[in-house]
């Protein structure tokens, strides 16, 4: 084997190789999208979180903002502290309203800004003081059981 | 007719034998490490291993690389169909490609393509007294002969799991937005907001290196360590084969739990 | 006078795993001279030589190389050292994956920068020494196994080494052949003012080639001499390996005391014992 022509076949290789991880970078992965802008760290507090997880998303009016970066039980309240890492060239009004959404019937759950009409925004590290917890389905279909159950007996 | 008391004897001979021989290994890595200087103070030699292990694993790697794709493509569609949500198909395919299955599957096949002609050759040299002549020539083999596959390998690897992992997404694409009509836009889209470049690409990069070291490492290894006879250098290739399988599998495991811990 | 030995082997002991293989050698090589050892398979010959190239440490004794003792040295200075000797391996040892060309150049290329140039002379030269120049593009595969020898020999003697060692240098090969290599050996030692240790059991080709000769038995030395002292010699035990008989005084069948309580324990020969 002739030594330059080598040389070409271990170049094209690196190459081959290179241009795959940077296909998987950039087409299948989200490096293009989510790392290449500044955050800004926000926090909200839900009584409940439901299947919430790091990395999910937090989205306004569908489009992804940003995403939760930690999430921890505050001994205190009782309550879900959940911290996000939002897109710094998105700012929300105060009065911002984070709920907990659920994409789909079994998809995954994310965080929904419901913007509100204050004229003051929200500042890095700030916490968004409205919140709507996460759906239980377990809760819903219970109360919905009782409700029946309920007319069952007014029907009677 | 071994008694009770001979089996429990070679039992315990065959453990301290493989004990003695981990040892060997890990003294043996680091005289690999040691002596390294050369395989990238002369270029050329690495390059040569690297053409050796990586550029003629390729075909294999594309192929089979393609094929799981198209089999995950698949079965994945079949499966998400009855959920209705067939648009997830992308972050099926790449998922379980970028995470688990590129770095499993392109170090077995890196493990039986090019370890084990790694072993034979070092093997073969070491039984035709080559290791010993090039002793007596004042060349050191580990630094000459063993560093540059050594090396060859670590670097191959990951480029090969890279590859392996692209081409079953694309196998993957072919298959579910091609041939059976997935909304081309949904099958990336999903897949980019769900495949994360730090958590699922990097650490799937991490563990194609961690395998190629492992399977190196094994490689040399037991081609260094053969007994120089053709017997010998035949069941040392075996070894290399299963060894390297087993090492593969067990520290995906330990690095899955360690990498994919409950938040996702 | 100790400017006239190249090679000083004093009380030589060597185990392996255990069991003795050389048991207080002693030996004085001159400088210049072709010295052959010699005796049956498995009396610790390899082993020896192993030991003059700092291959295998010695468990007792020392081995001097002019004014170096090699059995005491590190390894960098084993290695400075090995630059100035040459092997012959049993069967030539050529890297298979190298031309005969790169082959005999693979010592120069390692530890000279020489031009490119020139290391073509150079090889070209060593080569024709050894009557194989028109076979430098060849590989190692498609050689006869006295070619291989000879091209092995080249190598050898790529860096003008001043000790040359052979490891069973005749085994394996045709008359013309095993001649062909007899005579290169003695006229290369010559040529490059250089000393020879050959080891083989070949006495017939030795007695034809070399200065002196050391039997070896049982990890000792047993009998010495010149070719003319060796074939006047009454020593039963050489008597027995000149004429190749196959009774004699010394029963190659149990070289070493350990294996010979082997043989025994096997009922082999248990009347002789």
């Amino acid at each position: 084997m002739n030594r330059t022509v080598l040389d070409l076949w271990v170049g094209f290789f690196v190459a081959l190789g290179l241009a795959a991880v940077l296909f998987l970078a950039l087409k299948v992965g989200n490096l293009s999208a989510a790392h290449l802008s500044e955050t800004y760290v926000l926090q909200a507090k839900f009584d409940n979180i439901g299947g919430l997880k790091v990395r999910g998303p937090v989205k306004s009016a569908g489009v992804l903002v940003g995403r939760i970066s930690d999430i921890r039980f505050d001994p205190e309240s009782y309550q879900a502290v959940v911290t996000m890492n939002v897109d710094g060239r998105y700012k929300f009004p105060r009065d911002t309203f984070a709920s907990i959404y659920t994409a789909g019937l079994l998809g995954e759950q994310y965080i929904g800004f419901d913007v509100g009409g204050d004229e003051k925004m929200l500042q890095p590290g700030d916490t968004v003081k409205m919140t709507q917890s996460a759906v239980v389905l377990e809760k819903l279909i219970s109360q919905f059981l009782f409700n029946k159950a309920a007319e069952g007996q007014d029907s009677k | 007719m071994p008694g009770p008391l001979e089996l429990v004897r070679s039992l315990g001979h065959g453990v301290v034998d493989k004990i003695w021989r981990l040892g060997f290994a890990t003294r043996f890595f680091f005289a690999i490490l040691a002596h390294s200087g050369t395989a990238f103070r002369r270029l050329p030699l690495t390059l040569r291993e690297i053409y050796f292990s990586g550029v003629l694993s390729l075909l294999i790697i594309l192929v089979s690389g393609l094929f799981v794709g198209l089999v995950l493509g698949l079965q994945g569609y079949e499966t998400l169909a009855r959920y209705g949500s067939t648009e997830a198909l992308g972050i099926l395919v790449a998922l379980s490609l970028v995470r688990e299955l590129g770095p499993v599957v392109a170090g077995l096949l890196f493990a039986s393509r090019a370890g084990s002609s790694i072993t034979a050759e070092i093997g073969l040299m070491k039984t035709t007294e080559q290791l010993k002549a090039m002793d007596m020539m004042a060349v050191n083999p580990i630094a000459r002969v063993v560093a540059p596959r050594f090396w060859g390998g670590v670097i191959s690897m990951p480029l090969l799991a890279a590859m392996f992992s692209a081409m079953g997404v694309f196998g993957g694409w072919l298959i579910g937005v091609v041939f059976i009509g997935v909304d081309d836009g949904a099958f990336w889209s999903q897949m980019q907001s769900s495949v994360d470049f730090r958590y699922d690409i990097l650490n799937g990069i991490i563990k194609s290196v961690v395998f190629g070291f492992a399977v190196s490492l094994i490689a040399v290894f037991e081609g260094y360590d053969s007994v120089p006879t053709a017997e010998g250098v035949s069941r040392a290739i075996t070894r290399t084969v299963v060894t390297s399988a087993m090492t593969i599998l067990a520290l995906d495991f330990i690095l899955t739990s360690f990498m994919f811990r409950g938040n996702s | 006078m100790s400017d006239d030995i190249l090679v000083d082997i004093q009380d030589l002991h060597f185990n392996y795993d255990g069991r003795p293989v050389l048991q207080g050698i002693n030996m004085r090589i001159p400088r210049g001279k072709v010295v052959a050892i010699m005796g049956g398979s498995g009396c610790g010959k390899t082993t020896l030589l192993r030991c003059i190239g700092g291959q295998l440490r010695p468990t007792g004794g020392h081995v001097r190389l002019g004014e170096s003792v090699v059995s005491a040295m590190s390894e960098a200075d084993l290695y400075r050292l090995r630059r100035r000797m040459g092997m012959l391996f049993q069967f030539g040892a050529l890297f298979t994956d190298l031309s005969v060309f790169e082959n005999v150049a693979f010592p120069l290329r390692e530890h000279t920068d020489i031009p490119e140039e020139m290391i073509r002379d150079l090889v070209l030269m060593k080569l024709e020494a050894v009557g194989l120049r028109g076979a430098h593009a060849l590989m190692p595969a498609s050689l006869s196994g006295g070619m291989a020898r000879r091209v092995a020999l080249a190598r050898a003697i790529a860096l003008d080494p001043m000790l040359i060692m052979y490891d069973e240098p005749f085994t394996g090969l045709d008359p013309i052949a095993l001649g062909v290599i007899g005579r290169l050996i003695r006229t290369l030692n010559d040529a490059l003012g250089a000393t020879s240790i050959m080891v083989t059991h070949d006495i017939q080709e030795s007695l034809l080639i070399v200065d002196y000769i050391y039997f070896l038995n049982g990890g000792r030395v047993v009998a010495e001499g010149t070719p003319d002292e060796i074939r006047a010699s009454r020593d039963p035990f050489v008597h027995q390996f000149v004429h190749a008989e196959p009774d004699g005084p010394v029963h190659f069948d149990y070289p070493a005391p350990p294996v010979s309580e082997d043989f025994l324990r096997g009922g082999r020969h248990a009347g002789t014992a």
